[in-house]
């Protein structure tokens, strides 16, 4: 397993000018076509309600003028580094260091994390974006037990995340509950929906399944704009109320906690709160996969993942694994969903899109699929980069589109591209990932 | 009873505009074996393509309605093609050989892409068009006062499709390019062996489906009179539906299951709910996938190890 695969590509001729030209030439003259219509006139509404338009030729020709030059540094960069072989396994030296390497980070990043909140006290919008990759490395977790350790494709995990909120937010306003006794409750619901989803698509695979399950997500969404008398329809709900801690609010009041402790409220105290407990809720999610892959229901998952059928002739009930994968997985959504709705105090069914749904499986996917620790940096990595773009709001989806093709391009089996087996004889070594099979199932 | 007819006329032909999307759906399925994700986008694509040349032609000062048509159908369909050409060969070539679910994923994030980029292009705003093919005929009108209308649009609307059903039937089956599409969806490797170009007809089937995509686009256009850049996708996902309806695969089936899921979603509207109209076309998916999974005209899948 550890010898280095031979280099199997032929050797590439230098670059020729002319070719280069050529496929450039191309590539701008479909650009032209392309963008000719859809970047060269722009339409919009005029004041009489009659459509008008403009050209815009110069937006047009720079652009076919970026294709142009990025298709020759791409083929230029093409040559340079010569066909790349994705298939080679790591070589034993590089395994060892990368093992050392992959035992530290996690650590360290985790007291990194613990210490965010003292480091970038004074600092708002960084405990926010905090919270916010917190959140997205949860619901990552969540996820990779149904499409990382079980291998089944769920792309619409978003509604048990909106299951969670809307459970929280209901139960908060109507009946007045607290968040920690409607937390359960909100993961009780989303994994009852978990079932529910999981009993009919039981004998579905692979695109089907998922197409499936962005049906349901998408059910679950115009059930909730629709349903207006419960849900509030497209105006969501308002005024969910904040968390307490453990039954003492965070508010300037006499009863206050600031209060309790003999010092100054501040607002911080609160977002602190929030960071520290959606850090303790994704490492509660992340201890329990860790578990669970080390019982025979995890054992079940990933031997489902690798082969449905040898599954089923070696005894395991795939009904029941494929369940408990699908109930365990929305249960950690619909916790998510409750934090979420604490935490903003106010949802709308705009929070539950498909793109969620797309950002979350696309953060596994990144992690490489069954990886805790790549979906965590592939959380760190995703998010980081949507703010980066902050700025740049209707571009934003863009270039997550784009990113998401250059990444399957360049990488599909995501950043960490190796993992551990659960399961070795002698001793663990770290096998490429394409080794590994994704869930037909 | 003159209810039902007048929505039997408007299921059929919501249903038509289904079933040229489904088309495209079903043969990326059959050949490639993924879901195209992108393909309802594509559909939006085609839609604002024949917008804006609808426009530039009416500004030169054309004014003949059927050649407008014409070249608006013409362009919409060549440009739009040439999107689907490039989605392929950009976003799913590179992936032919990869894991299954890295064109998936690459789909997901092209139909991101395209509706992200007409949003940016266009704008966000919905782009309403006045009618442009008006009157009609009245087929029976009741005393009790409720005409069932056929309007000069609807027929526009089933012409075209069933010319460009007859057109595509004919090139599948009788052509060269569709003995290889055929031989291809059977057996890559084997196609490979006696000379079939593969990538070049994988190519040519997105082209197709495209342009085929580009009609639904156009017909959407001009039977709504509005586009965005979002309608994409819940059009895609219904022509999906449609597809596995009837029969992923095969090329009738999804006809076919264009005009079942056209005439449940039109039904649905008239005796139940409009705003549970999606919800009852994605439920139907769900149930067909559960009772039916090789659809109406489906081959059944065997299950290899």
């Amino acid at each position: 397993m550890s010898v280095t695969a031979p280099d199997s590509s032929p050797v590439t001729s230098p670059p020729s000018i002319p070719f280069i030209l050529k496929k450039a030439l191309i590539s701008a003259a479909v650009a032209l076509v392309l963008f000719s219509l859809m970047i060269g006139v722009r339409t919009e509404a005029g004041p009489t309600g009659q459509l008008i338009y403009w050209t815009r030729f110069g937006e047009l020709a720079s652009l076919v003028a970026a294709v142009f030059g990025g298709s020759i540094v791409i083929e230029l960069l093409r040559q340079w580094l010569g066909p790349s072989d994705t298939r080679q396994l790591i070589p034993p030296s590089v395994q060892g260091g990368l093992a050392v390497a992959g035992r530290l980070v996690g650590p360290a990043l985790l007291i990194f994390t613990l210490l965010v909140p003292v480091i970038f006290y004074d600092q708002r919008y960084i405990l926010d974006l905090g919270i916010l990759v917190l959140t997205y490395v949860m619901l990552g977790w969540g996820l990779n037990v149904v499409v990382g350790l079980a291998g089944l494709l769920d792309l619409g995990y978003v509604a048990f995340y909106a299951v969670g909120a809307y459970s929280y937010a209901l139960l908060a306003t109507n009946f007045g509950l607290s968040f920690w006794v409607c937390l359960p409750l909100a993961g009780i619901l989303a994994s009852f929906w978990g079932v529910l989803l999981g009993f009919p698509v039981l004998r579905l695979r692979g695109d089907y399944l998922a197409i499936v399950t962005l049906a349901f997500g998408e059910i679950i969404r115009l059930v909730i704009i629709n349903w207006q008398s419960l849900t509030g329809g497209p105006n969501g709900v308002s005024g969910i109320p904040r968390p307490s801690f453990f039954g003492i609010p965070l508010t300037p009041g006499e009863d206050g906690f600031a209060a309790r402790l003999g010092i100054e409220f501040s607002p911080t105290h609160r977002i602190v709160f929030l960071f520290y407990l959606i850090l303790a809720l994704a490492l509660l999610t992340n201890w329990v996969t860790i578990r669970l892959r080390r019982l025979p229901i995890g054992r079940a998952w990933e031997a489902l993942r690798e082969d449905e059928v040898a599954c089923r002739a070696l005894g395991i009930n795939t009904t029941t694994t494929k369940l408990t994968a699908f109930a365990t997985g929305a249960m950690f959504g619909g916790f998510a969903g409750a934090f979420f709705a604490t935490r903003q105090g106010f949802i709308s069914p705009e929070s539950f899109t498909f793109q969620e749904s797309a950002l979350v499986l696309a953060i596994v996917v990144l992690g490489g699929m069954g990886s805790q620790l790549g979906v965590a940096l592939a959380a760190l990595a995703m998010i980081g980069g949507f703010e980066l773009f902050r700025g740049l709001d209707q571009y934003r989806m863009l270039v997550f589109g784009v990113a998401m093709v250059l990444l399957m391009i360049w990488r599909p089996r995501g950043l960490i591209g190796h993992r551990a087996p659960t399961v070795y004889l002698k001793q663990s070594q770290a096998i490429s990932s394409d080794l590994v099979k994704e869930g037909h199932g | 009873m003159d209810y039902f007819a007048q929505q039997l006329i408007n299921g059929l032909v919501l249903g038509s505009i289904y079933g040229l999307i489904a088309i495209g759906y079903t043969m990326v399925y059959g050949i490639v074996g993924m879901i195209n994700f992108a393909h309802g986008d594509i559909f939006m694509i085609g839609g604002f393509i024949a917008l804006i040349t609808f426009l530039v032609l009416v500004s030169f000062g054309l004014t003949a309605i059927p050649l407008i048509l014409l070249i608006v159908l013409l362009v919409s369909m060549a440009i739009t093609a040439l999107y689907g050409w490039t989605v392929e060969r950009i976003a799913y070539r590179p992936l032919r050989h990869s894991f299954r679910l890295a064109p998936m994923l690459s789909a997901i994030g092209m139909s991101f892409v395209l509706s992200n980029f007409s949003q940016v292009a266009q704008g966000a705003r919905v782009k309403p068009v006045p009618p442009i093919i008006t009157g009609g005929y009245t087929l029976h009108d009741s005393a009790g006062g409720f005409a069932v209308q056929l309007s000069n649009i609807q027929i526009v609307v089933v012409l075209t499709t069933v010319v460009l059903l007859a057109i595509f039937t004919w090139l599948v089956a009788r052509t060269r390019l569709g003995r290889d599409m055929r031989a291809c969806e059977q057996d890559q490797t084997m196609a490979a062996l006696l000379g079939v170009d593969v990538d070049r007809t994988i190519s040519m089937t997105f082209v197709i489906g495209s342009a085929l995509a580009a009609v639904a686009g156009m017909m959407y256009l001009l039977y709504y009179g509005l586009v965005d850049f979002y309608m994409g996708f819940v059009a895609g996902i219904k022509a999906f539906t449609a597809a596995v309806l009837g029969g992923i695969g095969s090329l009738p089936g999804a006809m076919l299951g264009g005009l079942a899921i056209g005439l449940i979603e039109t039904m649905w509207s008239a005796y139940f709910s409009v705003e549970y109209k999606d919800v009852a076309a994605f439920s139907i998916l769900i149930v067909v996938l559960i009772f039916l999974p090789t659809g109406l005209l489906g081959r059944p899948e065997v299950e290899k190890v």
